[in-house]
C-alpha cells in the first residue's frame, strides 16, 4: 500500500490527490491492411493469428494509457514499435481503427472536423522530428503561424511569437529564414512554434533525434526548464533510453503495437514486467535511477551521520557506504525519519546481487 | 525462378527466365518472319476490309461536341479572351495596332530592364547575358519577331502554369482524379506537337490565339506533373505541421503544402517556359506569327544566311528564359539584419530609375524607341547581318562539298538506309507484336506484356502501320548511332568531375534549344531529303544519352569505385565491373528519353520531306482533318510509350535487384 501511495506521489510531482487524467486512451487499435474495419465488426477484437491470417499490421495493438495534468510520459520503443503511430493517433493525426481517445473527457475520435481544428488552434501543440519548418516565412512568421490560422490580429500574433522566440532563446534572429539556422536552432522555433497556442496538450515526436549528441543534451536542459516554467501535458516520443530516463515521469515501454509496460523508471529497472523490458534496462546504470526508498529498511538505532532524503536516489549515498558507512538514516520531505538505508542494500544495487 | 530451382548449376549456361522469354519471344518472331510466305494475309497486315475508322469516329465526336454541344460558344470565347491579352502584350511590346493602341515600349527600356532584372536575378553574368541578348536583337533586326514570339510566351506560359497547377493539386487531393490524370499525362506527354495543332485549329481557326491555345494545351502536362510530384513529395511531417497549426485543409495547401514545394513547382515553371518557347515556334504552322513563322519562310525558301540569324535569335531568347527562370528558382530568401531603405526600396528604385531614364532617352532619340528598318550611322549600317558569310559558307557546301556529300548520302540509302527500310516493312505485324510483348514480359511481367501488346495491335489496327514502320526505322537507325556515339562519350565524359561538370553544362544549354532549330544546320549540309532528317534526329536525340551516361557514371558510390581500386582494377575494369553495371538502370532512362525526343524530332523533320507518320500528320493539318490528325498522334504516342513501358520497367527492376534508389 505505502509504495502505490509512494508512487502517484513521484508520478505527480504537484499534486496531492489524483486529477483526472488531462489525455487518455483506452483500447486503441491502429491496424493496417486491405479492410482492417471488418476485424473490429460487433465490437469485436482481433487476435494474433487473425491479423496475421489477414495479413494485416497492428502498427497500434489495443494500447490504454493515460497521462496526467503536467506529467511527462515519454513513450519509448526502437523502429517500428508504432510509438510514431499511437501519438499520431493521440493527436489524431490519423484515424484510429478502434478504441477511445479522451481529451479532459472529450471523445477525440468522434469529434468532428471543425471541433478538431478548434482544439488544436487552442489546447495541442507538436514538435516534429525534421523540424517541418516553413522555409518561406521568417522565423517569427514561423512562430506566429498557428496564430494566424486561427485569424490572430497581425499585431498580437507578432507580439506573442516575439514572446515565445525569446522564451526558446532564440532573441535577434527573428528575421532569419529557417535554412540560415542550425539544427538546433531549428528546432527550438519548432518549439516556440507549438507552444505560441499555449497548448494543454504538448507531443514531441523525437524531437532531438536529428541532433547530434551535445546539442541533444543541450536541448533536452531546455526542455526540463520550459516544462518547469509551463507544466504541460507532455507525450514525448523518444528511442534513446537514455533519453527517456532524462526526461521521463513515466516511461511506456513499445514492441510491435504493444504497450510492454508502463511506469516509472525505477519500477522498469527494479520489476521489468516482460524478458523484452528486461533486457532493455540491464545495460542501465541503477544508482541513477534506483531511489534510497525503494532499499531502504525501518528505522534502525544504528544508523549514523547525515541523513539522506528517500527522494534521493542511490549514487547520492554510494560514495559514503564505499567509504565505509554502514547505516545512514532516511527522512522525507518534512525532514523527520522514515528508515535506514544499509550498506549491503547500496552494493547490491550498485554491483548486482551478491 | 528457374536458377533458385538449380542453384549448384554453372551459373554462365543457367539462362534466366527473362532471357529465356527473349530468346523465345526472338524465336518465334523470326519464325513469323520466315514463314511469311504461307502466313494468311490477316497475319502479316492487318485487313483493310477489318481495319476500324477511327478517324470517322473522333471526327463525329469532335463534330458532336464542338455543333450539337455547342462547344464553340466557349471556344469563341476562350479564343476572344486570349486574343484580347496577345493583343495587349503585342501592343506594348511591338506597337501594332490592338489592345490599348498605346505607343510600344522603347527597344531600349526593355532591354535594359532584361538587363536590370538580370543583374537582379543572377548579377553581372545574367545582366551580360540578357543585355546581349536584347541588344543583338535590336541590332540585328529581329526585334519586331522576337517581340512576338515573347508576347506568345508572356500569354501562354503563365496560362500553362496555372491550368498545370490546378491539374497537379486536384489530382493531389483526390486520388480518383490522380489515377485519371496521370495516364492521360503520359499520352499528352507522348503526343507529338503537330498533334496538338490540329484540335486547335478545328475549335479555334488559325492565328495568333491558334497559336498560344495550343501552345498552352502542349506546356501544361509537365506543370500537371510537376506540382503533383512536388506535392507528393513533401515530408509527412510537412502535411502534419499544418495540421497541429490548426490549418483547414484549404489554409494548408495555400499557407504551407505549395509555398514548401517551390523548388519542385519551380522546376514546373522552368519546363513550362521552355515548352512554351519550343512549341510557339512550331505553331508558326497555324498563323503564330515571329521568329518562328519567319523561320520557317526562309527554310522553305532555302534562305539559310537568314534562318541562320533567326535561330540565334530563337537559342538567344531560350537560354535567357531559361537562365532567368533558373536563376528565380534558385533565389533562396536571405534575412536582412537591418531593414533599412536600401535593402526594402533598392531593386525597385533601381528598376524604377532605369525605366526613366531609357524611356527619356528614347523620347529624345526616336531611334531608341524604335528600330528603324535601315539605320546608317556612317560607320556602321544597321541592321548588321551574318547571312552573308553563311550563304557562302552554304554555297561552299552546296559547291565543292557536293560530290563528297552526294556520294557518302547515296552509299548510307543504298547500303544501309534502304534495306534497313525494307526489313523493317517486310515485317509482319505478329511478328513485331510478339518481340515487344516478350521483350516487355521479360522487363516488367503480364501487365507490361498486355499493355506494350495492345500499343502494338493499335498500330496495326490503325491503318498506318506501314507508315509507322517508316517511322520505327528512321528513329531505329538514327538512335543507335546515337547510342553508339553517346555512350562511350558520356562515359568519358563521367571519368572526372570537371569533365563531367563541363559535359553536363553544354548538355543543359542544347536542351534549351527549340527542336525546330536543330534543322538548320542540318539542311547547310544535307539539303532537303530524308538522309538530314535522320541526321537532325541524330542531333537533337543525342543529349539526353550524354546526360544521362554522366550523370550515371557520376552517382555511382565512391566506395564502390574505392573497392574496386583496392582490388586492383584497372580503368577499362574498373568501366566494366563497376561503373556500367550500376549506371545503366539511369543510362536506361536517357536512352528512353531518345527515343522520345527521336519520335518528336522526326515528325517535325517531316517538314523537309520524309514519307513516315510525320508527313500524313501534315497533310492532315493542312486538310483540317482532326480524326486522322490525332489517330496518326496517337501511332506515334503509342511508339513512344511502348518504348518507355520496356525501357523504365527494366530499369526500376534493375534498381531494386541493384538496391539503388
Amino acid at each position: 500500500m505505502a509504495a502505490r501511495a509512494h508512487e502517484i506521489e513521484t508520478a505527480l510531482p504537484r499534486g496531492t490527490a489524483a486529477p483526472p487524467p488531462a489525455l487518455r486512451c483506452e483500447g486503441l487499435w491502429k491496424v493496417f491492411g486491405a479492410d482492417p474495419a471488418t476485424l473490429f465488426r460487433n465490437g469485436g477484437r482481433p487476435d494474433a493469428d487473425a491479423l496475421k491470417a489477414g495479413g494485416y499490421i497492428a502498427a497500434v495493438n489495443d494500447v490504454s494509457i493515460e497521462v496526467a495534468a503536467g506529467e511527462i510520459l515519454i513513450v519509448m520503443g526502437l523502429s517500428g514499435s508504432g510509438k510514431s503511430t499511437l501519438i499520431r493517433c493521440l493527436a489524431r493525426l490519423i484515424d484510429s481503427t478502434a478504441g477511445r481517445v479522451e481529451v479532459e473527457g472529450r471523445n477525440l475520435l468522434t469529434m468532428n472536423e471543425k471541433d478538431l481544428i478548434e482544439l488544436r488552434r487552442h489546447k495541442m501543440g507538436m514538435v516534429f522530428q525534421n523540424f517541418a519548418l516553413l522555409p518561406h516565412k521568417t522565423v517569427l512568421d514561423n512562430v506566429a503561424f498557428p496564430l494566424q490560422m486561427r485569424g490572430m490580429g497581425g499585431r498580437e500574433r507578432l507580439k506573442r511569437a516575439r514572446e515565445m522566440v525569446t522564451l526558446v532563446g532564440l532573441e535577434g534572429r527573428e528575421a532569419y529564414f529557417p535554412r540560415e539556422l542550425s539544427g538546433g536552432q531549428q528546432q527550438r522555433v519548432g518549439i516556440a512554434r507549438s507552444l505560441a497556442v499555449e497548448p494543454d496538450i504538448w507531443f514531441l515526436d523525437e524531437p532531438f533525434s536529428a541532433l547530434d549528441p551535445l546539442i541533444r543534451r543541450e536541448m533536452q536542459d531546455e526542455f526540463l526548464r520550459l516544462q518547469r516554467m509551463l507544466h504541460k501535458t507532455i507525450v514525448f516520443i523518444t528511442h534513446d533510453f537514455e533519453e527517456a530516463l532524462r526526461l521521463a515521469d513515466r516511461i511506456v515501454i513499445m514492441r510491435n503495437g504493444r504497450a510492454e509496460q508502463v511506469g516509472r523508471a525505477e519500477e522498469l529497472v527494479l520489476n521489468p514486467a516482460t524478458e523484452y523490458v528486461a533486457r532493455f534496462t540491464r545495460e542501465v546504470p541503477r544508482a541513477r535511477i534506483v531511489t534510497v526508498r525503494s532499499v531502504m529498511d525501518a528505522p534502525d538505532g544504528a544508523a549514523s551521520g547525515r541523513p539522506v532524503p528517500a527522494s534521493a536516489r542511490i549514487e547520492a549515498v554510494a560514495r559514503r557506504m564505499i567509504e565505509g558507512e554502514e547505516t545512514v538514516p532516511v527522512v522525507d520531505e518534512g525532514g523527520a525519519l522514515v528508515g535506514s538505508v544499509r550498506r549491503g542494500r547500496v552494493l547490491d544495487v550498485l554491483f548486482g546481487a551478491a | 525462378m528457374a536458377t533458385a530451382t538449380a542453384p549448384a548449376a554453372a551459373p554462365a549456361l543457367v539462362l534466366s527466365r527473362p532471357r529465356l522469354i527473349v530468346l523465345a519471344a526472338l524465336l518465334l518472331a523470326l519464325a513469323l518472319l520466315l514463314l511469311r510466305p504461307m502466313l494468311p494475309d490477316g497475319l502479316v497486315r492487318w485487313p483493310a476490309a477489318l481495319t476500324p475508322d477511327f478517324a470517322a469516329w473522333i471526327n463525329g465526336v469532335f463534330y458532336f461536341v464542338q455543333e450539337d454541344l455547342g462547344l464553340t460558344v466557349v471556344t469563341r470565347a476562350v479564343a476572344t479572351l486570349v486574343e484580347w491579352l496577345l493583343d495587349v502584350v503585342r501592343n506594348l511590346l511591338t506597337g501594332e495596332r490592338g489592345g490599348f493602341n498605346v505607343e510600344p515600349v522603347p527597344w531600349l527600356t526593355v532591354a535594359a530592364l532584361v538587363t536590370a532584372l538580370g543583374a537582379y536575378l543572377g548579377g553581372l553574368r545574367l545582366a551580360v547575358l540578357g543585355g546581349g541578348t536584347f541588344l543583338y536583337l535590336a541590332l540585328f533586326g529581329q526585334w519586331k519577331d522576337a517581340m512576338l514570339t515573347l508576347s506568345l510566351v508572356l500569354v501562354a506560359a503563365p496560362a500553362a502554369v496555372l491550368l498545370g497547377l490546378l491539374l497537379g493539386v486536384a489530382a493531389y487531393k483526390r486520388a480518383w482524379f490522380e489515377s485519371l490524370l496521370i495516364p492521360l499525362l503520359n499520352l499528352f506527354q507522348s503526343l507529338p506537337h503537330f498533334a496538338y495543332l490540329i484540335p486547335v485549329v478545328v475549335f479555334f481557326g488559325i492565328g495568333q490565339h491558334a497559336g498560344a491555345i495550343a501552345t498552352v494545351m502542349f506546356a501544361a502536362p509537365p506543370m500537371a506533373r510537376m506540382t503533383l510530384l512536388g506535392l507528393k513529395g513533401l515530408a509527412p511531417s510537412v502535411h502534419e505541421a499544418a495540421l497541429m497549426s490548426g490549418c483547414t485543409p484549404r489554409q494548408s495547401l495555400r499557407h504551407v503544402e505549395v509555398p514548401t514545394a517551390r523548388d519542385a513547382l519551380m522546376v514546373g515553371v522552368n519546363q513550362v517556359i521552355m515548352q512554351c518557347l519550343a512549341m510557339v515556334v512550331i505553331a508558326s504552322f497555324i498563323g503564330a506569327s515571329g521568329l518562328g513563322y519567319k523561320l520557317l519562310l526562309r527554310l522553305q525558301s532555302l534562305k539559310i544566311g537568314q534562318a541562320f540569324e533567326l535561330g540565334v535569335s530563337i537559342v538567344l531568347l531560350a537560354i535567357v528564359l531559361d537562365r532567368f527562370s533558373r536563376a528565380y528558382a534558385a533565389k533562396k530568401p536571405v534575412h536582412a539584419d537591418r531593414v533599412t531603405f536600401r535593402t526594402r526600396w533598392g531593386w525597385p528604385l533601381i528598376m524604377a530609375g532605369v525605366l526613366l531614364l531609357t524611356w527619356g532617352l528614347a523620347a529624345l532619340w526616336p531611334v531608341l524607341w524604335e528600330m528603324p528598318r535601315h539605320l546608317d550611322l556612317g560607320f556602321v549600317r544597321l541592321p548588321l547581318t551574318l547571312a552573308p558569310p553563311i550563304d557562302a559558307l552554304v554555297d561552299w557546301i552546296t559547291t565543292d562539298l557536293f560530290n563528297a556529300l552526294q556520294a557518302f548520302r547515296g552509299w548510307l540509302l543504298l547500303t544501309v538506309l534502304i534495306p534497313m527500310r525494307e526489313a523493317y516493312l517486310a515485317l509482319p505485324w505478329t511478328a513485331v507484336l510478339v518481340l515487344l510483348a516478350g521483350l516487355a514480359f521479360a522487363a516488367g511481367g503480364v501487365r507490361s506484356a498486355l499493355l506494350v501488346a495492345g500499343f502494338v495491335l493499335f498500330l496495326a489496327l490503325s491503318g498506318w502501320w506501314d507508315r509507322a514502320m517508316i517511322t520505327a526505322y528512321m528513329v531505329s537507325f538514327a538512335d543507335l548511332v546515337v547510342i553508339a556515339v553517346g555512350l562511350p562519350l558520356g562515359l568519358w565524359l563521367g571519368q572526372s568531375a570537371r569533365r563531367a561538370g563541363a559535359g553536363l553544362a553544354v548538355c543543359d544549354t542544347l536542351q534549351t534549344f527549340p527542336s525546330f532549330v536543330y534543322l538548320i544546320p542540318v539542311i547547310m549540309l544535307f539539303q532537303v531529303n530524308d538522309v538530314s532528317a535522320i541526321a537532325a534526329v541524330m542531333v537533337y536525340a543525342i543529349i539526353p544519352v550524354v546526360r544521362y551516361t554522366i550523370e550515371g557514371v557520376r552517382a555511382v558510390p565512391s566506395t564502390l569505385e574505392e573497392a574496386a581500386l583496392m582490388s586492383g582494377a584497372n580503368g577499362l575494369q574498373r568501366l566494366w565491373n563497376v561503373q556500367l553495371p550500376l549506371a545503366l538502370p539511369h543510362i536506361m532512362v536517357g536512352i528512353n528519353q531518345t527515343v522520345m525526343f527521336s519520335l518528336f524530332m522526326v515528325i517535325i523533320a517531316a517538314f523537309i520531306g520524309t514519307q513516315d507518320l510525320g508527313q500524313e500528320m501534315m497533310r492532315a493539318l493542312s486538310d483540317n482533318d482532326v480524326g486522322k490528325g490525332l489517330v496518326l498522334g496517337l501511332c506515334v504516342a503509342v511508339m513512344g510509350l511502348t518504348v518507355d513501358e520496356i525501357a523504365s520497367s527494366w530499369s526500376a527492376r534493375r534498381r531494386r535487384e541493384l538496391g539503388i534508389v
